[in-house]
């Protein structure tokens, strides 16, 4: 559970969903990730908070909002230690690490610039693999390019 | 065999082993009788957005042999890509007209899309700098021919081992058959090491050389490639390179009798010409094994080897 001094900084909801953990840095990616910048949704977040686990971390709450996994799971592209918590009327009734999808499909765009996908309309699609240092990778099912982390860019 | 009928051959890694060598046996049955009149009612279509002559012609020769007619263009200017057709609008429509989509296009996963819109199979045959499968099986059909065997060979390649396609799916394939790399070429060229992890996955060893002529001996294949002075950022470290990676008559003298030379084409002078001559230079005959290849592949394609 969340250390008492994060719940004091960040306000708690009665119902919605909580993404605690996210590595320091990449908690406004997961903001844009999760397309909360147009929301109607009531939206807490904080950034650079303590945290027992990790030192510090980021930390996001929406109020009355529940995601489809396959949603949430884009997540684990950008903070691959973050945890998803969903609450209901105060109860915690879920909480998980957030795993990475096997496929990611029209999230990420292509580095490659000479990819189909950037030149004509063409949906990405991405196959989640992992190199033999244990680094996230996405191969790309058109040009058959593999795109390390840090060239990750959200469509 | 089910396994290639009506599918597509977008990269050399879509078949297996066996859907590899099936293609290379009804291969050797062409080159018995090249013209077995199979399409005889059948439209291949012939899309080339960018020019080639080797893989455009050897198709194009592929299905006449056959008995088979042949629509389409040889490069986007003479298409409606020209007005600003898209791809898919293009695939859809030569869909319609014909039983095979054979194409070339400059952009990378272009063909894998194709395939994805298209009615009939594709076969790719080369989007951008990515996959050249067509290519790969007569590399196959070569080694196989030359030596008896495509199991436990010793492959030098040689020159651009970053960019050059031809050797990234040469190598993929090569790591079903037991081979041994060795691989030779300018440190800023060496390869990848995404297609190293595909030596390392089968269990495979790889050699690096900077030193072409100390390799040459023990070879039962080398195959040479173009290295492109545009690949380097300085200027001078190509100049300092470029004459290091040249495959001359007299480097052969004490290599093994079985050893092959062989080249996908054009060459520039990576070859000498002096090589032409050496029963041990292979690369026309290479280019002649295109056509072998491609009517298999067609045949198989539409079902009817």
């Amino acid at each position: 559970m969340k250390n008492k001094r994060t719940e004091l900084i960040v306000s708690a909801i009665s119902n919605g969903t909580v993404i605690d953990h996210i590595e320091v840095g990449n908690t406004f990616r997961v903001f844009k990730i999760l397309g909360l910048e147009n929301t109607k949704h009531q939206v807490y977040f904080g950034t650079n908070l303590s945290s027992s686990k990790y030192g510090k971390k980021g930390i996001i709450k929406i109020s009355d909002k529940f995601f489809e996994d396959e949603d949430i799971s884009k997540v684990a592209l950008v903070a691959p230690s973050a945890t998803l918590i969903e609450i209901r009327d105060y109860e915690v009734v879920r909480k998980e690490n957030i795993k990475l999808p096997q496929t990611i499909e029209k999230t990420v765009k292509c580095f490659n610039p000479k990819c189909v996908t950037n030149n004509q309309q063409v949906p990405t699609r991405f196959k989640v693999i992992t190199d033999h240092h244990g680094s996230m990778k996405l191969w790309c099912h058109y040009c058959e390019k593999t795109m390390d982390k840090g060239s990750i860019e959200f469509l | 065999m089910s396994n290639i009928k009506g599918k597509s051959l977008i990269s050399i890694t879509d078949y297996s082993k066996e859907d590899i060598l099936h293609i290379l046996d009804i291969a050797e049955g062409f080159e018995k009788d090249q013209r077995q009149k199979l399409l005889d009612q059948y439209v291949i279509a012939s899309l080339f957005f960018e020019p080639s002559t080797r893989t455009r012609l050897s198709f194009e020769s592929a299905v006449q042999y056959m008995g088979g007619s042949i629509i389409g263009f040889a490069s986007a200017d003479t298409s409606s890509v020209r007005k600003g057709e898209s791809l898919k609008d293009t695939i859809l429509t030569v869909s319609n007209y014909s039983d095979l989509i054979v194409m070339r296009n400059p952009l990378d996963g272009s063909a894998r899309y194709a395939s994805e819109v298209a009615s009939v199979p594709i076969i790719n045959a080369g989007d951008g700098a990515n996959q050249h499968p067509t290519q790969c099986l007569l590399d196959l059909y070569s080694i196989r021919k030359t030596q008896g065997t495509l199991e436990n060979i010793n492959i030098a390649l040689v020159g651009d081992l970053k960019y050059g396609r031809t050797v990234h799916s040469l190598v993929q394939a090569l790591t079903l058959f037991n081979a041994t790399f060795h691989l030779v070429s300018p440190e800023s060229l060496k390869l990848p090491s995404s297609v190293k992890k595909w030596i390392l996955d089968a269990n495979l060893k790889y050699h690096q050389y900077i030193d072409f002529k100390s390799v040459i001996n023990e070879m039962d294949i080398i195959y040479m490639t173009r290295i492109q002075g545009e690949r380097f950022p300085d200027p001078l470290e190509y100049e300092k390179v470029k004459n290091s990676f040249i495959l001359d008559n007299s480097m052969l003298e004490d290599s093994k009798p079985n050893l092959r030379i062989l080249h996908p084409l054009p060459r520039v002078n990576e070859i000498s010409e002096d090589v032409d001559d050496n029963p041990k230079a292979y690369y026309f005959q290479q280019a002649r094994n295109g056509v072998y290849v491609r009517q298999a592949l067609i045949a198989a394609i539409l079902g009817l080897k």
